[in-house]
């Protein structure tokens, strides 16, 4: 018997190709005669065009074609508020490029396409564009404040949208509170930096009349649809296919980008194959942003510290325009209770227009700002309470037998009331704190304080609502010539590791050794049924339908060798790569020879084929080859609808060292405690929580949009604009606990965003812990530079 | 991010490299281009012709001898950092080089693209101008000596006049006993620091500090000295104290203001612990045989 390959630790499949270079990104992509593009945009943050003036930048030797707004014809037209919700009153979104006002630094205004980049980035600087500048408000706190200068002149107040939800009563809660605290927290905007930025390339073909387009996205079936409808091309003769893509992280999931729109037009319009490959400096401008939001979050506790009810009110940041609705921000609202039990909730968001760069999901989406906001509260509520803060925290939490735990009224992104499904959350802090041995830490930080040293430890609980719907699909056939499995969901990765997980799960139906499935996705010409990458959905949504289509494989494998072995299918079982009579001590026969024999017409290419005729026919049919429903060879497709999303959770721990000299800060250890159901591949899972924890980092301590009052972005590079190196990340302690989801049958919840959600608090918490002599306020922001503890500790009046 | 067009010129002597820019408009001279590159991506500079040095070998040598340390301009960081000879003789040109960067980069960058660069956060403008060193520039009319603390004169602005280009710099080497550190604060390991010092400290028979040299970077236009560090710790005895007051007389020196990501008063803070700390670390090596 093959052994289990759902939970083990298998090396990845990609990783060959990816890490020796072999990766094939849109920018390698052979297309000969290829134009280039490259893109004027806005060098002010909001003013009317009084004019573009090309005539310069088309006399240049090299340039084939300048497109402005006047050159799109039907493709002149608003792009697509994505994801509309009732609650937005006032939705704008983009068009492709800027018609007679400019919204934000970077909003394409011109299109160049020239024979090679560099012509193109030439001509770029010889468009005239003139500007009548209008008045700009960039903080989006001071934005929402009545009187501010509008972004878009019909949207009073700069509101986009504005929801209140409330479970339970949560004035009563407060009414019948021993204590009431607040806090306000702000988390900065940030990018998620992928290591590769946008990149579109298309080509028209004259001869068959498709348009094929290889695309940096998350999401190919989506802008499949969204380049038919712009063209007005039948489906089938658009393909979009995402070839390996160099990280995500939710922005490359806002179709269409001006890219996604020019490239294709261009190459359709010119004859030749066009690329556009974005630049750093465009990036920074062009591809969405997010994180911006201030919470007002306040918690109403008996004395005892049970806390009965919660009101936040926040702003979220969605720049200039809205085109992926309200996401983040509903997204925020639902886990703004965390873990903890609390009955009564209310939550109240405004989403704010500002002129920058627009803002949709980046890893966490909302639920890195709404962490921050809760475990601040708590960390406060405990202080006010003297309450030990884990303490506070055991006493909410929801237990194991309450689940599921629904919070009536507060719904989330799937449209159903946030229902958490499974979980031991109490068991993951006691994991957290004994690995983290508080009794022996304490004694440690008095010695320290003795001498002079700030030492502290840092606690976040989250949760996290993964595999949101409405479905996935699955498809799996087994290669009648190599005997290979060809596996395929529409969603696409971006190095995560799908080519290996998906492959264990159809390994463990079919006995197949995991090298021996191939698992092609992103690719509309292969596969068209499905959504996209995104909210740690992949494992959990198609991961499910391509096991439920393994399932299906899996009988007729069955069903045709116990014809050919002339058995009962009951008796059959399939390992290594094939199919047997069990007990029988006979080889049986391959996967391939299966496959081959369930196909009415072979050609003896090969020994599987030729070995296929030894056996008896793979179908008993007395009629046609072909009996009646039945089809050629092993092939199966299935759907996965999730009832609602499943919640996976987890805790983190640090303990730091403040160096009082530069308010550097040392992590001394890091430690994860988390939960994502049932396991495809631990260290798949590992690699998921490690990058999360680095990107967490990037947001607990550098990253942070730097926008000046005019609205120019002016750490528009990475030597302004600062990630974490390699040498800034801990060493990560993990710690898997496994309560598998009761909501599909592999008992499996998301994990890919789950390491960046708790790390700001993580840290914060750590150094208000390690300051305690110092007695400080609490801190309220995130990313915390060392200038910004300095100026805390100064204006609390204390040293400095 | 693709440079404008340019015409590209690698000489093999140095005598052609000077005729080449005496002939030329607007010329940009290339060393490791770890700067001068991203500023031509950007698009920052837009030079008509780039001189290539690196196939300029009378420009790449280390030479010890007559009391200093001689680096030509052309020679890798990465390349002195790792030489035996530069180590024994000041050993403070190694620990102040492996804060500039990381490896990959020091690996192509020059000693004089560093020095001509002049930014006034970097590391090795601080060394040579803490240890009163020289540079060499030479130009169609000859080579001439312009000592450290006369060279840099604003950011990313030297004295070398337009025509001429550097090639050598150079440093004393430390007395036996000499004390030295160099250390910094950046926010991320390798990057340009948030303020970095630089110092050597010599004690005399009679317990008492006979020389102090300290210099800063991060805090000024230029790199700079910390002069009056210097006359308070000269002729007094070593000590944590006086080391902890050194910092505190170090804080006005910081002359550049607030930026978005780091405050004046922050700045301060960081270089009068950094002064403390750096020589705490040299006093440890002083008297040390090397
Ligand atoms: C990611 C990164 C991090 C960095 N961090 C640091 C850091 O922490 N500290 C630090 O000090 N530096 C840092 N640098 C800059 C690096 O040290 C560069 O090597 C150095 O500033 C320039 O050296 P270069 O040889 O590459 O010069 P180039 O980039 O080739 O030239 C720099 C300038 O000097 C001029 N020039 C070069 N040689 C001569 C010459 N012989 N005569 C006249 N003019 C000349 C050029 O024309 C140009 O204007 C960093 C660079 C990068 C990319």
């Amino acid at each position: 018997m093959s052994t289990r390959q759902f939970g083990a630790r298998v090396q990845r499949n990609e990783d060959q190709r990816l890490v020796t270079g072999k990766g094939r990104y849109v920018d390698d992509i052979p297309l000969t005669g290829a134009l280039h593009g490259a893109f004027v945009r806005s060098s002010v943050a909001h003013a009317r065009i009084t004019g573009v003036d090309v005539s310069r930048a088309l006399a240049l030797p090299g340039v084939v074609k300048v497109y402005t707004h006047a050159d799109l014809g039907a493709l002149d037209v608003q792009m697509p508020l994505l994801i509309p919700h009732p609650c937005i009153t006032h939705g704008r979104t983009q068009y492709p490029l800027a018609r007679d006002e400019v919204f934000h630094v970077g909003q394409a205004i011109a299109f160049i396409v020239a024979e090679d980049r560099y012509i193109a980035e030439d001509a770029v600087s010889l468009v005239e564009v003139g500007y009548e500048m209008l008045p700009v408000e960039v903080d989006f706190e001071k934005a929402a404040e009545p009187g501010a200068p509008l972004v878009h002149h019909d949207v009073p107040g700069n509101i986009a949208a504005h929801l209140v939800q409330e479970s339970g009563d949560a004035d009563a809660a407060f009414a019948a509170a021993d204590h009431i605290t607040s806090i306000k927290v702000r988390v900065d905007r940030s990018t998620a930096a992928p290591m590769e930025c946008l990149a579109t390339a298309a080509r028209w073909d004259e001869v068959t009349g498709e348009l094929t387009v290889w695309d940096g996205t998350q999401a190919p079936i989506g802008l499949r649809g969204a380049l038919a409808s712009l063209f007005e091309l039948d489906e089938h003769r658009v393909r979009v296919i995402a070839p390996d893509v160099g990280g995500g992280f939710g922005p490359k999931i806002h179709f269409p980008y001006a890219n996604e729109v020019l490239v294709p037009l261009a190459s359709m319009e010119l004859r030749r194959p066009v690329k556009w490959i974005e630049d750093r400096s465009e990036n920074f401008v062009h591809m969405t942003h997010e994180r911006g939001q201030i919470h007002e979050i306040e918690l109403a506790a008996t004395s005892d510290g049970t806390v009965l009810g919660l009101r936040n009110r926040f702003l979220h940041d969605t720049g200039a325009f809205i085109p992926y609705g309200i996401a983040v921000a509903q997204v925020a609202a639902c886990q703004i209770a965390g873990p903890y039990r609390i009955p009564n909730v209310r939550v109240e968001f405004s989403c704010v227009y500002t002129p920058t760069v627009p803002v949709t999901p980046y890893r966490g989406c909302g639920r890195p700002q709404a962490n921050f906001a809760i475990e601040r509260a708590m960390d406060q509520l405990a202080e006010e309470l003297g309450i030990d803060r884990f303490e506070l925290r055991r006493r909410n939490f929801i237990q194991p037998e309450e689940f599921p735990y629904t919070r009536p009224n507060l719904i989330f992104a799937d449209g159903l009331a946030v229902t958490h499904d499974s979980g031991e959350y109490e068991k993951a802090l006691t994991a957290l704190t004994d690995a983290l041995d508080l009794a022996a830490f304490a004694k440690e930080q008095r010695e320290a304080w003795a001498q002079g040293r700030y030492l502290g430890l840092g606690v976040s609980f989250y949760v996290e609502g993964t595999g949101l719907g409405p479905y996935e699909g699955g498809h799996v056939r087994i290669h009648p010539i190599t005997g290979k499995i060809f596996v395929n969901t529409g969603l696409t990765t971006q190095g995560q590791g799908h080519e290996t997980v998906f492959a264990q799960i159809v390994a463990d139906q079919l006995g197949a050794r995991v090298e021996d499935i191939i698992v092609v996705e992103g690719d509309t010409g292969v596969y068209d049924w499905g959504v996209a990458t995104f909210a740690s959905r992949a494992a959990v949504v198609s991961g499910s339908a391509i096991h439920k289509a393994a399932v299906l494989a899996r009988k007729q494998v069955i069903n045709a060798a116990a014809n050919m072995l002339e058995a009962d299918p009951d008796d059959i079982e399939l390992a290594d790569g094939r199919a047997f009579v069990v007990g029988s001590g006979t080889a049986g026969v391959t996967l391939a020879e299966v496959a081959t024999a369930s196909n009415p017409l072979r050609y003896a290419f090969n020994k599987a084929a030729q070995s296929a005729t030894q056996f008896a026919p793979a179908a008993r049919s007395d009629g046609p080859s072909l009996g009646e429903g039945a089809h050629p060879g092993i092939e199966a497709t299935d759907y996965y609808s999730p009832p609602h999303a499943t919640w996976a959770y987890g805790v983190h721990g640090a303990i730091v060292e403040v160096d009082p000299a530069t308010y550097g800060i040392k992590i001394h250890r890091y430690v994860c405690v988390h939960d994502c159901g049932n396991m495809i591949n631990p260290m798949i899972v590992e690699g998921q929580i490690a990058g999360g924890v680095a990107q967490g980092m990037g947001g607990a301590f550098y990253e942070k949009l730097d926008y000046d009052e005019d609205g120019t972005l002016r750490n528009a590079s990475f030597m302004d604009f600062l990630i974490p190196y390699a040498t800034e990340i801990p060493h990560v302690e993990m710690i898997h606990q496994e309560t598998p989801s009761p909501l599909n049958p592999l008992g499996i919840k998301g994990v890919g965003e789950a390491g960046t959600i708790p790390v700001a608090q993580v840290i914060v918490s750590a150094i208000e812990d390690a300051l305690k002599p110092l007695d400080l306020p609490p801190f309220r922001m995130t990313p915390l530079s060392p200038s910004l503890i300095h100026s805390h500790i100064a204006e609390s009046g204390n040293r400095g | 991010m693709k440079p404008s067009s340019f015409r590209y010129a690698v000489p093999t002597t140095l005598r052609a490299a000077i005729d080449i820019r005496a002939a030329s408009e607007d010329s940009v001279v290339l060393a490791g281009g770890q700067s001068l590159i991203p500023t031509m991506n950007f698009r920052l500079a837009n030079p008509e012709v780039v001189i290539d040095l690196r196939k300029l070998d009378e420009l790449n040598y280390i030479r010890v001898g007559g009391g200093m340390v001689r680096m030509g301009a052309m020679t890798r960081q990465r390349v002195v950092e790792e030489d035996a000879e530069a180590l024994a003789a000041n050993p403070l040109i190694r620990e102040t080089l492996t804060n500039v960067a990381h490896p990959a980069i020091r690996n192509r960058g020059t000693i004089g693209g560093s020095l001509a660069h002049a930014d006034p956060s970097a590391e090795l403008p601080t060394l040579l101008t803490t240890l009163r060193g020289t540079l060499t520039a030479q130009g169609p009319s000859g080579r001439r000596s312009i000592p450290a603390t006369e060279f840099f004169e604003f950011i990313f602005t030297t004295a070398l006049e337009p025509d001429e280009l550097l090639v050598e710099a150079a440093v004393p080497v430390l007395e036996p006993g000499e004390g030295w550190a160099f250390t910094e604060f950046a926010r991320r390991h390798g990057d340009y620091a948030v303020a970095g010092v630089a110092a050597t400290l010599l004690v005399g028979p009679d317990g008492r500090i006979s020389r102090a040299r300290l210099g800063a970077c991060g805090i000024a236009t230029v790199p700079a000295l910390l002069t009056e560090c210097e006359e308070l710790l000269t002729g007094n005895a070593p000590g944590d104290e006086l080391f902890a007051a050194a910092g505190q007389v170090a804080r006005d020196a910081v002359t550049v203001s607030d930026d978005s990501a780091t405050t004046k008063a922050y700045r301060r803070h960081v270089l009068a612990g950094l002064v403390e700390r750096t020589l705490k670390t040299a006093m440890t090596r002083v008297g040390v045989p090397r």
